[in-house]
Protein backbone atom coordinates (compact mmCIF):
# COMPACT_ATOMS: atom_id res chain seq x y z
CA UNK A 1 0.00 0.00 0.00
CA UNK A 2 1.81 3.44 -1.22
CA UNK A 3 -0.87 6.08 0.38
CA UNK A 4 -0.63 7.47 3.39
CA UNK A 5 -3.03 8.44 5.99
CA UNK A 6 -3.00 12.43 5.73
CA UNK A 7 -2.61 15.10 8.15
CA UNK A 8 -5.25 17.87 7.18
CA UNK A 9 -8.31 17.79 9.26
CA UNK A 10 -12.10 16.57 8.53
CA UNK A 11 -13.32 13.00 9.60
CA UNK A 12 -11.08 9.89 9.59
CA UNK A 13 -12.95 8.17 6.96
CA UNK A 14 -12.10 11.51 4.89
CA UNK A 15 -8.36 11.04 5.63
CA UNK A 16 -8.17 7.15 4.96
CA UNK A 17 -10.29 7.62 1.67
CA UNK A 18 -6.78 6.89 -0.53
CA UNK A 19 -5.87 3.70 1.83
CA UNK A 20 -9.63 2.25 1.50
CA UNK A 21 -9.90 3.05 -1.83
CA UNK A 22 -6.40 1.03 -2.60
CA UNK A 23 -7.57 -1.50 -0.49
CA UNK A 24 -10.82 -1.90 -1.90
CA UNK A 25 -9.44 -1.48 -5.24
CA UNK A 26 -7.17 -4.65 -4.50
CA UNK A 27 -10.28 -7.28 -2.85
CA UNK A 28 -12.22 -6.28 -6.09
CA UNK A 29 -9.55 -6.87 -8.54
CA UNK A 30 -8.69 -10.30 -6.87
CA UNK A 31 -12.29 -11.23 -7.21
CA UNK A 32 -12.62 -10.21 -10.41
CA UNK A 33 -9.39 -12.11 -11.32
CA UNK A 34 -10.43 -15.50 -9.24
CA UNK A 35 -13.26 -16.58 -11.59
CA UNK A 36 -11.72 -20.17 -12.01
CA UNK A 37 -10.42 -22.72 -8.71
CA UNK A 38 -6.70 -23.19 -9.49
CA UNK A 39 -5.14 -26.29 -10.52
CA UNK A 40 -4.04 -28.92 -7.90
CA UNK A 41 -0.34 -27.94 -7.35
CA UNK A 42 3.02 -29.34 -7.98
CA UNK A 43 6.45 -29.25 -6.82
CA UNK A 44 9.30 -26.96 -8.25
CA UNK A 45 12.13 -27.99 -9.46
CA UNK A 46 15.13 -26.19 -10.69
CA UNK A 47 14.98 -25.52 -14.72
CA UNK A 48 18.50 -26.68 -14.92
CA UNK A 49 18.10 -29.99 -12.78
CA UNK A 50 15.11 -30.13 -14.60
CA UNK A 51 14.98 -34.00 -17.30
CA UNK A 52 18.37 -34.17 -16.26
CA UNK A 53 18.89 -36.37 -12.94
CA UNK A 54 17.19 -39.45 -11.97
CA UNK A 55 17.60 -39.92 -8.09
CA UNK A 56 15.00 -42.05 -6.91
CA UNK A 57 16.44 -43.18 -3.52
CA UNK A 58 17.13 -39.12 -2.84
CA UNK A 59 13.55 -38.43 -4.09
CA UNK A 60 12.16 -41.18 -0.97
CA UNK A 61 14.44 -39.90 1.39
CA UNK A 62 13.51 -35.82 0.71
CA UNK A 63 9.90 -37.16 0.59
CA UNK A 64 10.62 -38.89 3.48
CA UNK A 65 12.37 -35.57 5.41
CA UNK A 66 9.38 -33.37 3.80
CA UNK A 67 6.43 -35.23 5.15
CA UNK A 68 7.84 -36.21 8.59
CA UNK A 69 8.24 -32.53 9.57
CA UNK A 70 5.87 -30.75 7.99
CA UNK A 71 5.41 -27.38 10.02
CA UNK A 72 2.08 -25.73 9.41
CA UNK A 73 1.61 -21.84 9.33
CA UNK A 74 -0.74 -20.09 12.49
CA UNK A 75 -3.93 -19.46 11.09
CA UNK A 76 -7.30 -19.75 11.37
CA UNK A 77 -9.87 -17.65 10.04
CA UNK A 78 -13.49 -19.11 11.70
CA UNK A 79 -14.77 -21.86 13.73
CA UNK A 80 -12.64 -24.52 12.25
CA UNK A 81 -9.88 -23.39 13.89
CA UNK A 82 -10.86 -24.18 17.10
CA UNK A 83 -11.01 -28.01 15.57
CA UNK A 84 -7.23 -26.84 13.94
CA UNK A 85 -5.44 -25.98 17.56
CA UNK A 86 -7.74 -29.23 19.27
CA UNK A 87 -5.88 -31.29 16.64
CA UNK A 88 -2.97 -29.50 18.08
CA UNK A 89 -3.25 -30.57 21.77
CA UNK A 90 -2.41 -33.35 23.98
CA UNK A 91 -6.04 -35.76 22.67
CA UNK A 92 -4.98 -35.86 19.66
CA UNK A 93 -1.63 -34.34 19.40
CA UNK A 94 -0.40 -33.23 15.83
CA UNK A 95 3.10 -33.82 17.11
CA UNK A 96 2.97 -37.39 16.32
CA UNK A 97 3.34 -36.09 12.98
CA UNK A 98 5.84 -33.95 13.46
CA UNK A 99 3.95 -31.29 12.98
CA UNK A 100 3.13 -29.55 16.31
CA UNK A 101 5.49 -26.35 15.81
CA UNK A 102 2.94 -24.30 14.24
CA UNK A 103 5.18 -21.19 12.96
CA UNK A 104 4.47 -17.77 13.39
CA UNK A 105 6.37 -16.83 10.25
CA UNK A 106 5.35 -17.92 6.58
CA UNK A 107 8.83 -18.26 5.73
CA UNK A 108 9.49 -20.54 8.44
CA UNK A 109 6.23 -23.02 7.25
CA UNK A 110 5.18 -25.53 4.20
CA UNK A 111 1.65 -26.36 5.60
CA UNK A 112 -1.15 -23.92 5.34
CA UNK A 113 -4.54 -25.20 6.94
CA UNK A 114 -7.11 -22.88 5.65
CA UNK A 115 -9.20 -23.25 8.67
CA UNK A 116 -12.38 -21.91 8.12
CA UNK A 117 -14.31 -19.39 5.49
CA UNK A 118 -12.05 -17.05 2.98
CA UNK A 119 -14.22 -13.34 2.66
CA UNK A 120 -13.05 -11.49 -0.42
CA UNK A 121 -11.41 -8.77 2.09
CA UNK A 122 -9.18 -11.31 3.59
CA UNK A 123 -8.28 -12.66 0.04
CA UNK A 124 -5.62 -10.63 -0.09
CA UNK A 125 -4.03 -11.29 2.91
CA UNK A 126 -4.51 -15.53 2.61
CA UNK A 127 -2.99 -15.19 -0.93
CA UNK A 128 0.16 -12.81 0.69
CA UNK A 129 1.33 -15.13 3.47
CA UNK A 130 0.99 -18.32 0.81
CA UNK A 131 3.43 -16.39 -1.65
CA UNK A 132 5.19 -15.69 1.37
CA UNK A 133 6.18 -19.04 2.50
CA UNK A 134 8.81 -21.16 0.50
CA UNK A 135 8.87 -23.77 -1.73
CA UNK A 136 8.01 -26.80 -1.26
CA UNK A 137 4.42 -25.70 0.11
CA UNK A 138 1.15 -27.13 1.08
CA UNK A 139 -1.98 -26.23 1.66
CA UNK A 140 -4.75 -28.11 3.47
CA UNK A 141 -8.59 -26.84 2.79
CA UNK A 142 -10.13 -27.36 6.17
CA UNK A 143 -13.98 -27.66 6.43
CA UNK A 144 -16.62 -26.82 3.46
CA UNK A 145 -16.12 -23.27 3.64
CA UNK A 146 -12.40 -23.33 2.30
CA UNK A 147 -13.54 -26.03 0.12
CA UNK A 148 -16.27 -24.21 -1.70
CA UNK A 149 -17.75 -21.22 0.12
CA UNK A 150 -20.17 -24.01 2.03
CA UNK A 151 -23.48 -22.77 3.13
CA UNK A 152 -22.10 -18.86 1.87
CA UNK A 153 -21.61 -20.24 -1.22
CA UNK A 154 -22.93 -17.18 -3.71
CA UNK A 155 -22.94 -14.53 -1.12
CA UNK A 156 -21.94 -11.46 -2.31
CA UNK A 157 -18.86 -11.16 0.25
CA UNK A 158 -17.62 -15.16 0.44
CA UNK A 159 -14.82 -16.32 -1.56
CA UNK A 160 -16.53 -20.15 -3.44
CA UNK A 161 -13.83 -22.29 -2.47
CA UNK A 162 -10.19 -21.23 -0.67
CA UNK A 163 -8.78 -22.50 -4.65
CA UNK A 164 -10.05 -19.72 -6.82
CA UNK A 165 -6.71 -17.52 -5.18
CA UNK A 166 -4.50 -20.34 -3.52
CA UNK A 167 -4.09 -24.09 -5.28
CA UNK A 168 -4.83 -26.49 -2.88
CA UNK A 169 -3.76 -30.15 -2.09
CA UNK A 170 -6.22 -31.58 -0.20
CA UNK A 171 -9.74 -30.50 0.81
CA UNK A 172 -11.36 -31.65 4.10
CA UNK A 173 -15.10 -31.68 4.22
CA UNK A 174 -17.09 -31.05 7.75
CA UNK A 175 -18.30 -28.20 9.54
CA UNK A 176 -16.71 -27.83 11.18
CA UNK A 177 -14.57 -31.05 11.07
CA UNK A 178 -13.49 -33.56 13.66
CA UNK A 179 -9.48 -33.51 14.37
CA UNK A 180 -9.81 -37.18 13.62
CA UNK A 181 -10.95 -35.89 9.57
CA UNK A 182 -7.95 -33.19 9.49
CA UNK A 183 -5.67 -35.91 10.61
CA UNK A 184 -6.73 -37.77 8.13
CA UNK A 185 -6.35 -34.86 5.17
CA UNK A 186 -2.95 -34.45 6.90
CA UNK A 187 -1.91 -38.58 6.55
CA UNK A 188 -3.43 -38.43 2.89
CA UNK A 189 -1.67 -35.33 1.88
CA UNK A 190 1.46 -37.10 3.47
CA UNK A 191 0.77 -40.22 1.30
CA UNK A 192 0.91 -37.22 -1.88
CA UNK A 193 4.15 -36.35 -0.36
CA UNK A 194 5.40 -39.53 -0.73
CA UNK A 195 4.66 -39.53 -4.91
CA UNK A 196 6.21 -36.97 -5.74
CA UNK A 197 9.32 -37.10 -8.11
CA UNK A 198 11.48 -33.57 -7.78
CA UNK A 199 13.93 -35.02 -10.24
CA UNK A 200 14.03 -36.65 -13.53
CA UNK A 201 11.69 -36.65 -16.33
CA UNK A 202 8.76 -37.23 -14.86
CA UNK A 203 8.99 -33.96 -12.49
CA UNK A 204 5.92 -31.83 -12.20
CA UNK A 205 6.59 -28.07 -13.77
CA UNK A 206 7.18 -25.80 -11.00
CA UNK A 207 4.44 -24.17 -8.83
CA UNK A 208 4.89 -21.04 -10.21
CA UNK A 209 4.47 -21.39 -13.51
CA UNK A 210 1.14 -22.94 -12.42
CA UNK A 211 -0.83 -20.39 -10.31
CA UNK A 212 0.78 -17.18 -11.35
CA UNK A 213 -2.80 -15.00 -11.47
CA UNK A 214 -2.31 -11.77 -12.57
CA UNK A 215 -4.46 -9.15 -10.22
CA UNK A 216 -6.03 -6.66 -12.53
CA UNK A 217 -6.19 -3.27 -10.87
CA UNK A 218 -9.61 -1.84 -11.36
CA UNK A 219 -9.42 1.73 -13.30
CA UNK A 220 -9.39 5.12 -11.69
CA UNK A 221 -12.69 5.34 -12.39
CA UNK A 222 -15.17 7.26 -10.35
CA UNK A 223 -16.39 5.73 -7.47
CA UNK A 224 -19.62 4.05 -7.21
CA UNK A 225 -22.73 6.43 -6.02
CA UNK A 226 -22.92 4.58 -3.13
CA UNK A 227 -19.65 5.19 -1.73
CA UNK A 228 -20.12 8.90 -3.20
CA UNK A 229 -22.76 9.76 -1.43
CA UNK A 230 -20.90 9.64 1.61
CA UNK A 231 -19.48 12.74 0.70
CA UNK A 232 -16.07 11.77 0.09
CA UNK A 233 -12.87 14.20 -1.73
CA UNK B 1 -35.11 -8.88 39.25
CA UNK B 2 -35.63 -8.56 35.18
CA UNK B 3 -35.55 -6.19 33.12
CA UNK B 4 -38.78 -4.21 32.55
CA UNK B 5 -39.53 -3.10 29.36
CA UNK B 6 -41.02 0.67 29.66
CA UNK B 7 -44.22 0.73 27.70
CA UNK B 8 -44.54 2.93 24.57
CA UNK B 9 -46.97 5.30 26.22
CA UNK B 10 -44.83 5.95 29.11
CA UNK B 11 -41.66 6.82 27.20
CA UNK B 12 -43.67 8.80 24.51
CA UNK B 13 -44.91 10.76 27.70
CA UNK B 14 -40.97 11.15 29.09
CA UNK B 15 -39.86 12.28 25.36
CA UNK B 16 -42.52 14.89 25.04
CA UNK B 17 -42.01 16.96 27.92
CA UNK B 18 -38.19 16.40 28.16
CA UNK B 19 -37.36 16.57 24.28
CA UNK B 20 -40.17 18.87 22.36
CA UNK B 21 -41.93 17.66 20.09
CA UNK B 22 -39.98 15.20 19.26
CA UNK B 23 -42.64 12.44 19.29
CA UNK B 24 -43.74 10.94 16.29
CA UNK B 25 -46.35 8.27 17.39
CA UNK B 26 -45.79 4.88 19.85
CA UNK B 27 -47.01 1.08 19.84
CA UNK B 28 -46.97 -1.21 22.45
CA UNK B 29 -43.25 -1.06 23.44
CA UNK B 30 -41.65 1.16 20.90
CA UNK B 31 -41.70 4.56 20.02
CA UNK B 32 -41.08 6.35 16.91
CA UNK B 33 -38.62 9.61 17.36
CA UNK B 34 -38.22 12.65 15.04
CA UNK B 35 -35.36 11.13 12.73
CA UNK B 36 -33.89 14.99 12.75
CA UNK B 37 -34.28 14.88 16.85
CA UNK B 38 -32.58 11.29 17.61
CA UNK B 39 -29.43 12.64 19.12
CA UNK B 40 -31.19 15.54 21.16
CA UNK B 41 -33.73 12.33 22.33
CA UNK B 42 -30.53 10.00 23.28
CA UNK B 43 -28.67 12.27 24.71
CA UNK B 44 -32.16 13.14 26.97
CA UNK B 45 -32.75 9.10 27.67
CA UNK B 46 -29.21 9.11 28.48
CA UNK B 47 -29.01 11.89 31.06
CA UNK B 48 -32.34 12.08 32.85
CA UNK B 49 -32.23 10.90 36.10
CA UNK B 50 -35.23 8.41 36.01
CA UNK B 51 -34.47 7.57 32.58
CA UNK B 52 -30.51 6.79 32.58
CA UNK B 53 -30.00 4.42 29.52
CA UNK B 54 -26.07 4.44 29.98
CA UNK B 55 -26.27 1.09 28.10
CA UNK B 56 -26.94 1.15 24.55
CA UNK B 57 -27.60 -2.75 23.28
CA UNK B 58 -28.03 -2.19 19.52
CA UNK B 59 -28.35 0.10 16.22
CA UNK B 60 -29.67 -1.78 13.84
CA UNK B 61 -32.48 -1.03 10.58
CA UNK B 62 -35.29 -2.64 9.00
CA UNK B 63 -36.07 -2.01 5.23
CA UNK B 64 -39.83 -1.33 5.03
CA UNK B 65 -39.30 -0.43 1.03
CA UNK B 66 -40.68 2.69 1.57
CA UNK B 67 -39.09 3.56 4.17
CA UNK B 68 -36.47 2.18 6.64
CA UNK B 69 -36.52 1.98 10.62
CA UNK B 70 -33.16 2.61 12.58
CA UNK B 71 -33.69 0.58 15.59
CA UNK B 72 -31.81 1.48 18.88
CA UNK B 73 -32.34 -0.44 22.10
CA UNK B 74 -31.36 0.85 24.94
CA UNK B 75 -30.92 -0.45 28.85
CA UNK B 76 -30.38 0.75 32.11
CA UNK B 77 -28.29 -1.41 34.25
CA UNK B 78 -29.07 1.22 37.85
CA UNK B 79 -33.22 1.14 37.01
CA UNK B 80 -33.37 -2.27 34.92
CA UNK B 81 -35.62 -1.42 32.74
CA UNK B 82 -35.08 -1.38 28.55
CA UNK B 83 -36.12 0.47 25.73
CA UNK B 84 -36.97 0.07 22.26
CA UNK B 85 -36.16 4.05 20.17
CA UNK B 86 -36.85 3.96 16.41
CA UNK B 87 -36.17 6.35 13.97
CA UNK B 88 -38.15 6.45 10.43
CA UNK B 89 -36.53 8.15 7.38
CA UNK B 90 -38.55 7.67 4.01
CA UNK B 91 -36.93 7.19 0.63
CA UNK B 92 -34.15 4.89 -0.53
CA UNK B 93 -31.16 7.21 -1.87
CA UNK B 94 -29.37 9.74 0.49
CA UNK B 95 -30.85 8.67 3.86
CA UNK B 96 -29.58 10.30 6.91
CA UNK B 97 -29.80 9.93 10.53
CA UNK B 98 -27.87 12.23 13.30
CA UNK B 99 -25.17 10.06 14.56
CA UNK B 100 -25.50 9.26 18.51
CA UNK B 101 -21.80 8.57 18.81
CA UNK B 102 -20.99 11.52 21.02
CA UNK B 103 -24.08 10.28 23.42
CA UNK B 104 -22.83 6.69 23.48
CA UNK B 105 -19.23 5.73 22.09
CA UNK B 106 -20.37 2.08 21.16
CA UNK B 107 -22.38 3.23 18.30
CA UNK B 108 -18.98 3.79 16.66
CA UNK B 109 -19.04 0.47 14.83
CA UNK B 110 -23.02 0.05 14.64
CA UNK B 111 -23.81 3.05 12.82
CA UNK B 112 -20.69 1.74 10.12
CA UNK B 113 -21.79 -1.55 10.43
CA UNK B 114 -25.78 -0.06 9.29
CA UNK B 115 -24.32 2.39 6.66
CA UNK B 116 -22.56 -0.71 5.00
CA UNK B 117 -25.00 -3.23 4.90
CA UNK B 118 -28.67 -0.72 4.74
CA UNK B 119 -26.65 2.00 3.64
CA UNK B 120 -28.26 5.15 6.21
CA UNK B 121 -25.84 7.17 6.79
CA UNK B 122 -25.27 8.94 10.48
CA UNK B 123 -24.37 12.53 10.48
CA UNK B 124 -21.97 13.75 12.48
CA UNK B 125 -20.06 10.12 12.80
CA UNK B 126 -16.23 10.64 12.76
CA UNK B 127 -15.53 7.60 10.81
CA UNK B 128 -18.47 6.94 8.24
CA UNK B 129 -17.19 4.19 6.28
CA UNK B 130 -17.93 0.61 5.18
CA UNK B 131 -16.97 -1.32 8.10
CA UNK B 132 -17.08 -5.12 6.80
CA UNK B 133 -17.16 -4.94 3.06
CA UNK B 134 -14.15 -3.41 0.75
CA UNK B 135 -14.65 0.18 -0.65
CA UNK B 136 -15.97 0.20 -4.20
CA UNK B 137 -18.65 -2.50 -3.49
CA UNK B 138 -21.59 -1.85 -4.86
CA UNK B 139 -24.36 -1.11 -3.09
CA UNK B 140 -25.67 -2.50 0.63
CA UNK B 141 -26.03 -5.90 0.86
CA UNK B 142 -29.48 -6.38 3.41
CA UNK B 143 -31.54 -4.09 1.40
CA UNK B 144 -34.81 -5.70 0.06
CA UNK B 145 -33.75 -4.66 -3.64
CA UNK B 146 -29.82 -6.26 -3.44
CA UNK B 147 -29.28 -9.07 -5.90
Amino acid sequence: MSAEISNTDGPLNSRTWEIDREEGRTVQGLKDASVEPLAEPFIQVPDDLQGNLVVTSVDALINWSRKAALWPVTFGLACCAFEMIATAMGRFDIARFGMEAFRASPRQADLMIVAGTVTWKMAPAIQRIYDQMADPKWVISMGVCATSGGPYYGSYSVVPGVDHIIPVDVYVPGCPPRPDALLFGIMELHEKIKKYRNMGKNARPPISEQVTRQVTQLDDGVPSSSTNSQGNP
Amino acid sequence: MPVQTLTGEDLAQRLSEGVPASVERWEDEVVWVEASKVEDVARFLRDDSSLDFQFLNAISAIDLIEYFDVVYHLTSFRLKHSAVIKARVHGRESLSVPSVYNVWRGADFQEREVWDLMGVQFEGHPNMKRIMLWEGFEGHPLRKDFL
